[in-house]
């Protein structure tokens, strides 16, 4: 069966869990997402903004010196970070921007955390004309004020979020109180595979192309499908969208790798996959770090984008039925995925996409075998060396 | 019939409105707010809505965000505010509902909080970020045990499922003014009625109008136009403006008799 079901579930996760003011326009979305889906009009323009705008397709790079150094992994490198943008986000910012046209919206709003997300809305918001509000918790705006001027450069208006921790998770609360105030004339363009339904589904599409890319030219390369795929989770969007196109594919492993933090066994990690419990934040069902009372905790990651206290509800489901496994990265190590990636192949990568390349280290050393890895490379590192300067 | 249907038979007989007050449970502490709510009868309040702290609440305009913040940390629970209840109905008959967002009572297990809650004493549920399609668990062991759960209908919901909403309410419905989030408004749209209106053709179940309500003059003007009114940050502004007073109770009660106009 296709998932999700019609009431936007992948097993027992996902669903709609909003306030009723936005029960109308979750299912106008749903009934002009579905009809989308089929025009192929609309299709071929999003198809043009992908290839003409943003710079598809990728290309599905052989990493030789890192693949050298690590002996029994073959990885090959799918370059999100060369999009425009300089992200895995413009797939789904370009496809949302283009439905919230086709609604008659005429303000787009958006969370974001490392500030990929602000700048892809931003930007597509830019292209098409409409206006752009972006709430970023006042903790990403300093550590990530690159993005912030990017933003503003591209004529969006960020605005400081200073409730809770002044992260991600806040972030979305008060995009989500703007929503339920604007709902009329207001798209809200989020950011990850999370929120209510349609949402999952329909981010998880606009960015399946990296997966259907990626097995189409690894196919090409290798004359076969590879053992492994891994990517970093936060709420999980680039991650799903490398995985799903080979959902089928059942001889083809999938790593998530979440943010440690400090350590799984601290307070300070976002690993709610690994360590969370199944609840309910931001419109959906998923795993969730929550206290024995139900309260949300606050998240801790180096990398603003992997600190939200939730997960796509796919990714919960896929861990649920074993097709995908969830491991863990700390702060420090990421550094070093980093920086071995800068050093070996000349490519300085994303804090979040950091936390997937120093796992390949750990998975070297388990493979039984010589063993292919395709590496979603979600995003570039210029936004995080101001901020890790003084780390190195 | 729970302490919430009864109180409505007793408003209709009477011919009157109900007037509900809101509160934040636990701010400034459990203690104030059990005194608030036995209080409250006094101040003709005909019932109470509690609400639950959350960490994420984002149905919630800033009073209300600030209050749940503070009672958070005074380290009030779920388990906590029921024992509170429990406390009050030895002392009060006042039908109370919680407000509670939805990941507490689903953490808490939906069919033990739902009897738990009965047991304390707890007349009615509101839970605003869970539609009634998410809500099919909650409302049947709420309608075994005797406990109403309270449904929202919106300026934005459609007829279709303004339908569903109302077939499925029970207690009360709960109609929101505005589009956002709870807070206190200097003006309140003026669809409000002709919304009112379209529901009671459809339904006969009570109708209290939430979300804005900030003064006399609002109150009186919404009760006109529906069968209650709920007014929650404006109470709660005053609270925090008397937290830490002796006479905190007494500030509140009257500040309440006042907004409800008798």
């Amino acid at each position: 069966m296709a998932l999700p079901d019609k009431s936007g579930h992948f097993g027992e996760f996902g669903g709609q869990y909003v306030p009723e003011t936005l029960m109308a326009v979750l299912d106008e979305l749903l009934g002009v997402y579905n009809s989308l889906k089929k025009d192929k009009a609309f299709q071929k323009e999003f198809a043009f903004y992908l290839k003409e705008y943003a710079g598809r397709p990728t290309n599905l790079y052989f990493a030789k010196r890192l693949s050298e150094q690590l002996r029994t992994l073959k990885v090959y490198l799918k370059r999100e970070d060369l999009l425009h943008t300089g992200a895995h986000k413009i797939n789904n910012t370009l496809g949302q921007v283009l439905v919230a046209k086709k609604m008659g919206k005429t303000r787009i709003i958006a969370e974001t955390g490392a500030g990929q997300h602000g700048v892809a809305t931003a930007t597509a918001a830019a292209l098409m004309g409409l206006e752009c509000e972006v709430y970023m918790g006042s903790e990403d705006i300093e550590r990530q004020a690159l993005n912030v001027y990017r933003m503003r450069l591209l004529g969006a208006k960020v605005i400081s979020v200073t409730s809770g921790s002044c992260t991600l998770k806040d972030a979305m609360n008060e995009a989500i109180r703007d929503w339920v105030t604007n709902v009329r004339n207001t798209f809200y363009i989020i950011g990850s595979v999370a929120g209510p339904h349609p949402y999952p589904v329909m981010v998880r599409e606009f960015q399946s192309v990296i997966g259907r890319e990626a097995r189409r030219q690894f196919l090409k390369k290798e004359g076969k499908l590879p053992d492994y795929l891994v990517a970093c989770v936060g709420g999980g969007s680039n991650a799903m969208g490398l995985f799903h196109a080979f959902f089928n594919d059942k001889k083809v492993k999938m790593i998530g790798v979440e943010a440690a933090g400090e350590g799984v066994n601290t307070k300070r990690h976002a690993a709610t996959i690994s360590k969370g419990q199944i609840g309910v934040l931001h419109g959906s069902k998923s795993d969730l770090l929550q206290d024995e009372d139900g309260q949300i905790m606050i998240a801790h990651s180096i990398a603003a984008g992997l600190d939200y206290p939730g997960v796509g509800p796919e990714h919960s489901y896929y861990n649920k039925i074993g097709r995908a496994e969830y491991v863990s990265v700390g702060d420090k190590d990421a550094i070093k995925g980093l920086k071995l990636l800068s050093e070996k192949e000349g490519i300085i990568p994303a804090l979040e996409t950091s936390h997937a390349i120093y796992y390949l280290n750990e998975l070297s050393k388990k493979v039984k075998r010589k063993s292919s890895v395709i590496l979603c490379l979600s995003g570039r590192g210029d936004k995080d060396v101001g901020s890790i300067k003084d780390l190195l | 019939m729970n302490r919430l249907d009864k109180k409505f038979e007793e408003l209709k007989q009477a011919k009157k409105k109900a007037f509900i007050a809101f509160i934040t449970a636990g701010d400034p502490s459990l203690k104030v707010t059990e005194e608030l709510v036995c209080s409250f009868e006094r101040s003709n309040v005909d019932i109470v809505e509690l609400g639950v702290p959350f960490s994420d609440p984002l149905a919630d305009g800033p009073t209300i965000q600030a209050a749940s913040q503070r009672a958070l940390a005074n380290g009030v629970t779920l388990k906590k505010i029921l024992n509170t209840v429990k406390n009050i109905r030895i002392k009060t008959e006042m039908p109370i509902c919680l407000m509670t967002y939805y990941n507490p009572v689903f953490h808490y297990g939906e069919e033990k909080f739902v009897e738990d809650a009965r047991k304390c004493g707890v007349d009615g549920l509101i839970i605003p970020d869970l539609p009634h399609q998410e809500a099919k668990i909650l409302i049947a062991s709420a309608k075994k045990n005797g406990v109403s759960t309270i449904l929202f209908l919106t300026p934005t919901t459609t007829k279709k499922r303004m339908k569903e909403v109302v077939d499925v309410a029970t207690g009360f419905i709960y109609y929101v003014s505005l589009t956002g989030v709870t807070g206190e408004r200097k003006a309140l749209p003026t669809d409000v009625a002709g919304h009112v209106k379209a529901a009671k053709k459809i339904s006969t179940k009570p109708i209290c109008i939430g979300f804005g309500i900030s003064n006399a003059a609002q109150v009186k003007a919404m009760s006109k136009i529906a069968d209650g009114v709920i007014v929650g940050s404006a109470i709660v502004k005053e609270i925090n403006k008397n937290a830490g007073r002796k006479d905190i109770v007494k500030k509140v009660s009257s500040y309440v008799a006042k907004l409800r106009g008798l």
